[in-house]
């Protein structure tokens, strides 16, 4: 059978893509975790995608408050809103869009930064200069990414629900403290427990795949560009399949 | 091939035959691109052996086979007593730390400081050190190159010619035995070229360090070079002292002196 040159190509990316995943596991148990460059890496993302997510869930918020307000007015159940919010923001908007915007603003970071590094051979200078550059650099960015993009998310939550809050009360009054406890009402371990979780994968995809990109970019300073444009292309994408994929799972094992 | 290894020159004086790199028959290809076809060297101790070469013609792959970030198709390195392609990580680690690499776009970490970019091949090779000595040792190897009133500024600051001092500086902080320019000169202007070449000079004569200059700026070649190892086609084309080569009627030689 004879692949095209395209099928080859992606064939080829997906197996260095699993390569480079799997080394994540072995180095990241190997002595001497780069502990500074963690944290370091954890101050800089949060607060490089911070004010974004919590502009855009805010915005998100409102806007969907305002739009479905007429519609729930229409069945009688506009003090639904609160807890149609709350869920629809736990379960899937939370997650997804801080998902995107982080894959938009760090994926694509990581990708231009390590693709820069790798031209300018910083890479091969960390090799020579005897620290391992996958530790230092591909380690600590992606645990960083894994563990960030849940605590952005759920912030991204809160300030989503508040915007809702500010909505509804345009027209209507129902103080902040009534609004929380409707939505509080609604909601179960069982759905904030799944979508937590698959905040964890999201951030180690956006992370996995950014410094994939960087890592191995080529042909000079255009494929730096190349390398964060993809990163937030392929990261973007694998977002929408993973989600796609855990509502599958937790809907067969009976959660969510 | 009659003229692969043609000595044009014969050169190992007697008394100077102890090579700290020997290469043998190296061969490295990128799928149809053969680069290395069978190249041959010796360094020997305190030299300096410049490697004249076009651009594209291998010179950058050939020292990245020395130092390990490249793996060749075939034929033997030994660097310092030690064949480098059955090494293990942690030997290789150890070896690097007595060879030191210039590369070609200086390498320094553009998101540190020039301070913080001498100290990192010291956090690993020498963490033993207290902070005292390490900030010594950081001003020391400044000073070497002209430069110790750059040590909080970010690379970004500073001009071609300075980037590629501190690049030195860098590379200088382990006190390496061997060291490897990658066309330390390119991209500056002629007389920033040649302040480089001659304090590659200065540094040999102060630390009495074997270095391998990859270059095709002949200004650099007559200043640096006690040998130069011409890379033609893949092969050490020809081999000899800057007045031999000048001297030579080989069309391919000439055609580099002009
Ligand atoms: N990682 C690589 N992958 C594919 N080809 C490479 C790679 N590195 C170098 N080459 C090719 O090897 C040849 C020699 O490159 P290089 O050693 O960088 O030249 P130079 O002598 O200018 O330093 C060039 O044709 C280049 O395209
Ligand atoms: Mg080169």
């Amino acid at each position: 059978m004879k692949l095209s040159k395209t099928t080859t190509e992606v064939f080829n990316e997906v197996g260095e893509l699993t390569y480079f995943t799997a080394r994540f596991f072995r180095e990241i148990f190997s002595p001497r975790f780069e502990w500074r460059e963690f944290f370091r890496q954890c101050y800089v993302i949060g607060y490089k995608s911070l004010p974004l997510i919590g502009l855009t869930g805010f915005i998100m918020g409102l806007v969907l408050t305002i739009q479905v307000r007429p519609t729930l007015i229409e069945y009688g159940v506009e003090a639904r809103i609160p807890a149609m919010m709350g869920l629809s923001f736990v379960r899937e908007i939370g997650p997804v869009l801080s998902a995107l915007i982080f894959a938009g603003k760090i994926g694509s970071s990581m990708g231009a930064e390590l693709g820069s590094m790798r031209v300018t051979e910083q890479i091969d200078s960390m090799e020579v200069s005897g620290t391992n550059p996958y530790k230092f650099l591909v380690v600590t960015r992606v645990l960083a990414a894994t563990i960030m993009l849940p605590v952005l998310s759920s912030l991204s939550d809160v300030i989503g629900i508040y915007g809702s809050y500010v909505a509804f009360n345009i027209r209507g009054a129902m103080t902040l403290r009534l609004f929380i406890s409707e939505v509080f009402n609604y909601l179960k371990f069982s759905d904030i427990f799944p979508a937590h979780i698959k905040c964890y994968f999201f951030g180690f995809a956006v992370g996995i795949i950014g410094c994939y990109k960087g890592y191995f970019t080529r042909l000079g300073t255009a494929g730096v560009g190349r390398a964060a444009n993809s990163a937030v292309v392929v990261s973007s994408v694998l977002i929408f399949i993973l989600d796609l994929l855990v509502v599958q799972i937790t809907d067969l094992i009976g959660i969510g | 091939m009659a003229r692969r290894d043609r000595h044009i020159a014969p050169l190992n004086e007697p008394g100077i035959n102890e090579p700290v790199i020997t290469v043998h028959d190296l061969y490295k290809a990128f799928q149809q691109n053969e680069v290395l076809r069978g190249f041959n060297f010796e360094l020997q101790k305190g030299e300096t052996l410049v490697i004249l070469g076009r651009s594209g013609s291998g010179k950058s792959v050939l020292i990245k086979c020395i130092i390990g970030l490249m793996k060749p198709d075939k034929g033997s390195i030994n660097v310092l007593g030690n064949d480098i392609l059955s090494l293990s990580v942690q030997d290789m680690d150890k070896l690097r730390m007595r060879v030191g690499f210039l590369f070609q776009s200086n390498a320094l970490y553009d998101s540190m400081t020039i301070r913080e970019n001498l100290e990192f091949p010291m956090r690993r090779h020498l963490s033993n050190l207290d902070a005292d000595e390490v900030n010594k040792r950081v001003m020391e190897s400044l000073e070497d190159v002209g430069l110790a009133h750059t040590v909080d500024m970010m690379p970004s600051e500073l001009s071609g010619g300075m980037q590629k001092r501190v690049a030195l500086a860098r590379t200088l902080i382990l006190k390496p035995e061997i060291i490897l320019y990658d066309e330390p000169t390119t991209g500056l202007d002629p007389i920033t070229g040649a302040e480089i070449s001659d304090l590659i000079v200065e540094i040999q004569e102060k630390y009495q360090t074997s270095s391998i200059v990859i270059s095709h700026d002949m200004k650099c070649v007559e200043i640096t070079a006690d040998r130069i190892a011409v890379l033609l086609q893949g092969i050490c084309y020809a081999q000899g002292t800057y007045e031999t080569l000048v001297a030579s009627e080989d069309a391919s030689i000439k055609q580099f002196f002009h």
